[in-house]
């Protein structure tokens, strides 16, 4: 992996004066991976927070070339990009040797709810390009309704934690699971606080010929209700309590990586799924004497997961 | 389409495509706290600047990091994650 050093003296090809909320995941993440390559890029972006505040017309944030096109599409648009680049390397107008890397953005509700089908067929068709879920795990940028990424307890604008229901009745989907299940060459989930291990898959990824998934959990300080300062913390703490597991799927072969590495042979502790919820505000319900046996419960399928995956990875 | 103004629908090019840098946009106006940071205590680690959501770190003229005000929201993020408590949040008012 490049050192921080080294990464200093790239590009830097998100500028300031984007209109993201102040503490946002999603500019960190979006930072990270495009730090960690020295390719050209080019990005296309589903509707959404990062859409919407990076690029407000007339003015953009990125330094290479955009494309948005509607919300349920980045996966399809940045395919037919990669299409054309090709067909133009074909009939010469490019140089056959000119390497550029294809990155696709979206949320959870344009990666794992709206964009579902696009995104399944633009991996399926074999594109080289890598596609990025950042997971906020709700409609943040609407107004907080929940989305098939919202986990279980969560409260949202559309499923409020009160007398009748306990936030969100559901199991959030997996759709790094989903994805891994499409036989990718490279499928992965990071987290934005472990920055060495998040780096070292896009590294990864973009040495890896094919269609490549990655999936970040994206601290939204708004919708999940903590303050401004903590989306690194947090997203540190999914880690730590194996709600967010770090793993990659390479060919279909499971391996845990960096801290989860470290939680599954013991050299880390892991920590209550408490500690994660407690800096969250969509979570404080849960955290309530009348939903112990829910919170246990949620912490049972946590471990469920887990377990699962560490099973998986001793394949 | 630089430094025209933009007053109605007129003023805008016919393809919907992008030409000027949100960096005209200073949103450091929206800070209630800002960061500071002391050198006596900054061990130049670089996690200041790598987690900063709006690219408002940069190196000094000493090599040591330094806030653009310009675009900086204020967040905390970079005093929360210094190791070594090099950054501290003062209110705005209060300077």
């Amino acid at each position: 992996m490049a050192s921080l050093k080294e990464l200093t003296e790239r590009e830097e090809r998100l500028t300031g004066g984007h209109r993201l909320c102040a503490g946002c995941g999603a500019s960190i993440i979006v930072r990270q991976i495009l730090q960690a390559t020295n390719y050209p890029v080019v990005v296309s972006c589903a509707t959404g927070c990062l859409e919407v505040s990076t690029t407000i017309y007339p003015y953009t944030a990125w330094k290479n070339p955009f494309i948005h096109n509607a919300f349920e599409n980045s996966a399809v648009t940045c395919s037919g990009a990669e299409a054309m680049f090709r067909a133009k390397k074909r009939t010469g107008e490019i140089p056959a040797d000119k390497k550029v890397k294809f990155i696709a953005f979206g949320g959870d509700g344009g990666t794992y709810d709206i964009g579902i089908q696009s995104l399944s067929g633009a991996m399926e068709r074999g594109h080289d390009m890598l596609y990025v879920c950042y997971n906020n795990e709700a409609y943040m940028n609407t107004g907080i309704q929940r989305s098939s990424a919202t986990p279980l307890g969560a409260a949202t604008t559309t499923s409020p934690a009160g007398t009748v229901i306990p936030g969100k009745k559901e199991y959030p989907k997996d759709l790094t699971e989903v994805m891994a299940g499409h036989h990718l060459p490279y499928v992965c989930q990071a987290s934005p606080g472990y920055f060495q291990d998040l780096i070292k898959k896009v590294e990864t990824a973009m040495e890896i010929e094919g269609p490549k998934f990655m999936n970040t959990l994206s601290p939204c300080p708004r919708g999940w209700r903590h303050a401004n300062d903590a989306a690194i913390r947090i997203s540190k703490l999914a880690v730590d309590c194996c709600f967010w597991p770090l793993y990659e799927v390479r060919n279909d072969t499971y391996a845990l990586t960096g801290q989860s590495k470290l939680i599954a042979d013991g050299k880390k502790e892991k920590v209550p799924l408490a500690e994660y919820l407690k800096p969250q505000g969509r979570f404080k319900h849960l955290l309530a004497p009348k939903n112990k046996e829910l919170l246990d419960s949620i912490q049972e399928e946590v471990d469920r997961r887990w377990e699962r995956l560490v099973k998986l990875s001793k394949l | 389409m630089s430094g025209k103004e933009l007053r109605c629908y007129e003023d805008l090019p016919p393809s919907p495509v992008t030409h000027d840098s949100s960096l005209v946009f200073k949103t450091g106006s929206w800070r209630t706290m800002r960061p500071v940071i002391s050198k006596e205590k900054c061990k130049l680690c670089g996690f200041c600047w790598k987690f900063c959501p709006d690219v408002s770190i940069f190196e000094d003229s000493e090599g040591y990091p330094a806030v653009d005000y310009d675009y900086c929201k204020g967040c905390g993020i970079c005093a929360n994650e210094c190791p070594f408590d090099a950054i501290t949040m003062l209110e705005e008012d209060a300077i």
